[in-house]
């Protein structure tokens, strides 16, 4: 009986849980693989692996960083089983940079900024495609969900200090890309 | 002298690095691009789509049916052939048996034809024992 209480709380607590990260964790993963399909299933068996752990959770990290460490962890097996899994078809359904680019809300400008301003989106995800794994996941976790240094060394499993080598490597980066193209 | 000295225009962020405005403003538009992007993502309607996994269930009918036709086809052949052997072993044990019964039976009229033979040639009746002598002299002389 107690059991089944504990049991009733924690999936109560747990769907809170889904309902504040989901998004979250869903364009987390969208901006990292530039595929919807791709994004839903993955942030789907995160949330399932997040729920069969849910109560082996100790609560010492914010739960949008455990759950960020999961899908961190989901994306890399998943790029490691299809670099395995030679003989499948390698076709992804990733959209190309420039339809990436097309989502930029049009805002109180006028067509000559709206079009610079794609552009220049379109450049940030060309530099974000050439970056490191980890140098790609370090700069969307600080620059999209805008964790601090902190939140995104637990997410990650890094120090503080690699990851600000990262972040830093990754806006050198992103910075040399705008500078190329203007 | 730092960056930020020599430039006005960076600002640095909590997390200590600098970022100009023109790149500030293309993060900017990144991060609402993606925003945007995940949020017209979340809210489309779904499309439930069967997995394209195996359907383990008809393989295992398949496999289970091939398997018993191939089971009832070779079991019949196999019955059949064994039926064909016993029956060529049946006939070839007749065969010998049959040459054994007629070799026995020759033998035996054989046996018996020389004992009728034998028992004529010995025994000759008193009456004709000088006929007998006789035979016996014409085969001495050669006549």
């Amino acid at each position: 009986m107690i059991n089944a209480t504990a049991e009733a709380i924690a999936t109560q607590e747990f769907d809170s849980v889904v309902a504040d990260h989901r998004a979250q964790i869903f364009r987390f993963l969208l901006a990292s693989t530039r595929d919807v399909d791709l994004a839903e299933t993955l942030t789907q068996d995160c949330l399932l692996k997040a729920h069969r752990n849910w109560t082996s959770f100790r609560g010492e990290s914010s739960v949008l960083t455990w759950l960020m460490r999961i899908a961190i962890n989901l994306q890399k097996d998943h790029w490691r089983n299809r670099r395995l899994q030679f003989w499948r078809q390698t076709r992804t359904n990733a959209v190309d940079l420039d339809e990436a680019s097309e989502w930029l809300p049009s805002g109180e400008r006028s067509a000559e900024q709206r079009m610079l301003a794609k552009e220049r989106v379109a450049h940030v995800w060309s530099a974000v495609e050439n970056l490191s794994e980890r140098q790609r996941t370090v700069f969307l976790l600080r620059y999209v969900e805008e964790l601090d240094l902190k939140e995104i060394a637990e997410a990650t499993g890094m120090g503080e200090g690699t990851v600000k080598a990262h972040l830093s490597r990754a806006l050198a980066r992103v910075r040399r890309e705008l500078g190329e193209k203007q | 002298m730092n960056r930020r000295d020599e430039d006005p225009k960076l600002v640095r962020g909590n997390d200590g690095l600098e970022l100009e405005p023109e790149l500030r403003e293309a993060i900017g538009n990144f991060k609402s691009s993606v925003d945007a992007w995940s949020d017209n993502a979340m809210s489309r309607p779904r499309e439930v789509i069967e997995p394209a996994r195996t359907n383990w269930v008809r393989i295992t009918r398949w496999a289970l049916g091939c398997a018993v036709f191939i089971g009832t086809v070779s079991g019949g052949v196999y019955e059949n052939q064994r039926q064909q052997g016993i029956a060529k072993a049946e006939a070839a044990r007749f065969a010998d048996q049959q040459r054994e019964l007629a070799a026995e039976r020759a033998k035996e009229e054989a046996d018996l034809m020389a004992k009728v033979d034998s028992d004529i040639a010995r025994e000759v009746p008193s009456a004709l024992e000088p006929m007998a002598s006789l035979m016996d002299e014409n085969q001495g002389t050669g006549n």
